[in-house]
């Protein structure tokens, strides 16, 4: 045990901290559409891997990995767009089940397609030049794009915070959440409202599979493992809560980076240990409110 | 239903009584079918899958469809009882009937642990946790590679005889092999219908229809969701059991996600809530899968697209639609 040293845990610390801003960026996506139209998008993982797919393909016909993180969530997002307006439009009403079996269906649907189109093996994907390397933060050498993955999903962050809080479009948004029907009462078009949360939420989605496919390359099959593990962060931040999503998502980042450096073999079986204790603990999760669910 | 200014007003009384024929006897048409169903299907592999995912869908309707709670987690249930038929066999090299009652166990005791922390969340919350819980079990069957051969599966769950009150019957002969696995799955769903057709059955559908009225009527809510959870965990864990013995090996992949999606997409395209459309989706499903795939290796997408079609446009399913017509 010599080796553990304060920095190699604070190191660790860190990457925990990467790790996890790719789970709050997913869940964000998740817990937005969630809250907003009371729909669990199955297809998430698969919206977060075609976006991944999507910045290999730009890449590869010239692009630039900075104009991918421009183009891959306004792609993703029309795309989004779409799927709500012709698939999952038609189910509100019809039980909270039906539009999650029908993105259940879809993320098939859009992983056979990767497969049709890139093959069923996996990609590297570079990272690129000026992120490569590493930095001294303090306690050691940490990797240059680790961090640029931190402060790329802080900078989202904020940009969603201040869209949601200071924009009077923000402000239907919240409302809409809170209650759809007083909202239609005061004369807004809500199914615009959840048409283009949900094209946020799918847009973040796709940028968040752009951030992740340096660190774990791309495969078809990347969307499923994140949905298990979004769905713990979820459960854990409480649905539909955004703050509980960026709390629980770093919680769960840090939480496997911590295993996997104290007991590896318990590191993905770590994550469904936390769920278990806060769901006996405290099932509407940390910022969950208690009626949501009834 | 029955009363005179109905059957007056209704000129298709016959198929009404039909489809109530069908309902009196439902287990008895269930066995009848699966009885002569190897005689019209050509092959008998296929036809045993279909009788073993139909005893899982089974397993998996009772929650989703009477209970009225989507789980996405039974691949857990399924995989455990597989697992320890498996196990029981080749490390402990128990007896045939022993090592299917380990399955059986296996599946209780797995839908009692994963229902004791999903039941405390409620609607749609149900679905995500039985996901991440049967996710866990697969890393920790992924892991325990000693007793379960990781990565490359169980291998090496060879029975070749079955022995019964001094009779020798020959495991390897397919269609004695069906018939085997047959009486299994029929005995079930006579179980099915039974545990259907008790007072508990009544409560299973009330906390589904109303659960606030189930719990003023003084039903315990959660204790019924609970019992009903650990039922289907046995269900499942017996088409398990089966499929262990059917396989002689136990694949990683049986725990995985997709496992638990098939049943939910066979339990809606037969029908969901009904007592015939677990067998009948998984006979359509299977049938298609091996169809599509002889014309193509992307079934899956042909797959999706269709249970998409039939999220949208035929919610009842298949035999829940023919039922909807037969009452018109």
């Amino acid at each position: 045990m010599a080796g553990l040293s304060f920095d190699l845990i604070a190191l660790q610390l860190f990457a925990g901290l990467a790790l996890g801003a790719i789970y709050v960026l997913f869940a964000i996506g998740l817990s937005l559409i969630f809250g907003m139209l009371t729909v669990v998008n199955f297809a998430h993982g698969a919206f977060y891997m075609v976006g991944a797919y999507v910045g290999l393909y730009l890449i590869s016909i010239g692009g630039n990995f900075w104009i991918c993180l421009v183009a891959v969530p306004i792609l993703i997002g029309l795309f989004g767009l779409a799927v709500e307006r012709v698939l999952i439009r038609p189910l509100y009403g019809r039980g909270i089940d039906y539009p999650l079996l029908l993105t259940f269906g879809l993320s098939y649907v859009m992983v056979e397609c990767v497969r049709i189109a890139f093959g069923k093996t996996g990609y590297p994907f570079d990272t690129p030049e000026v992120l490569q390397g590493a930095v001294n933060i303090g306690v050691g050498y940490f990797p240059l794009y680790r961090l640029f993955v931190i402060g790329a999903t802080a900078v989202v962050l904020l940009a969603l915070w201040l869209f949601l809080e200071k924009t009077s479009f923000g402000l239907i948004i919240r409302a809409g959440a809170r209650d759809p029907q007083i909202v239609r009462v005061l004369g807004v078009d809500v199914s615009r409202v959840w048409l283009i949360v949900f094209g946020i939420g799918t847009a973040i989605a796709g940028f968040a599979g752009l951030l992740a496919a340096p660190l774990q390359g791309v495969i078809p099959e990347m969307g499923g493992t994140i949905l298990a593990e979004a769905f713990v962060v979820t459960v854990v931040g409480g649905m539909g809560s955004i703050g509980g999503a960026v709390l629980a998502g770093l919680l769960v980042g840090v939480v496997v980076s911590m295993t996997s450096l104290f007991a590896p073999e318990m590191a993905k079986v770590s994550i469904f240990a936390l769920m278990a204790i806060v769901l006996i603990v405290r099932p509407q999760g940390f910022f969950g409110r208690a009626g949501l669910m009834s | 239903m029955t009363d005179a200014t109905e059957s007056i007003k209704e000129p298709r009384t016959a198929t009404v009584s039909w489809y109530e024929f069908a309902t009196r006897h439902r287990a008895s048409i269930v066995a009848a079918v699966i009885l002569v169903f190897p005689l019209v299907m050509p092959f008998t592999a296929l036809a045993v899958n279909i009788l073993i995912y139909g005893l899982y869908a089974l397993g998996f309707n009772l929650v989703f469809g009477y209970l009225g709670l989507l789980s996405f987690g039974h691949a857990a249930l399924f995989g455990t009882g597989a697992y320890l038929c498996g196990i029981a066999i080749v490390h402990f090299g128990w007896p045939w009937y022993a090592a299917i009652a380990a399955g059986v166990a296996g599946g209780l005791l797995m839908a009692l642990l994963i229902g004791v922390l999903a039941i405390r969340t409620r609607g749609i919350y149900f679905a995500m946790v039985t996901m991440a819980l049967s996710q866990c079990v697969y890393y920790l069957f992924y892991q325990a590679v000693d007793l379960t051969g990781g990565e490359n599966g169980l291998r090496g769950i060879n029975v070749r005889t079955i022995d019964l009150f001094g009779l020798r019957i020959d495991f390897i002969n397919p269609m004695i092999r069906y018939y085997v696995i047959a009486a299994f799955v029929i005995a079930a769903f006579f179980v099915m219908s039974r545990i259907l057709a008790s007072p508990f059955g009544a409560v299973i559908e009330a906390v589904r229809e109303n659960e606030t009225r189930a719990r003023a009527s003084g039903y315990d809510v959660t204790k019924t969701r609970l019992l009903t959870f650990v039922l289907s965990g046995g269900f499942c864990g017996l088409a398990g059991a089966l499929q262990a013995l059917h396989l002689s090996i136990v694949p990683i992949e049986i725990l995985h996600y997709e496992t638990s999606g098939l049943v939910v997409m066979i339990a809606l395209l037969g029908g969901m809530g009904t007592f015939f459309g677990p067998m009948i989706g998984a006979a359509v499903f299977l049938v298609l899968e091996n169809v599509v795939s002889v014309w193509t290796v992307h079934w899956q997408l042909i797959v999706g697209a269709i249970f998409i079609a039939c999220v949208l446009f035929f919610p009842a399913g298949i035999w829940g639609t023919l039922i909807a017509r037969s009452r018109r």
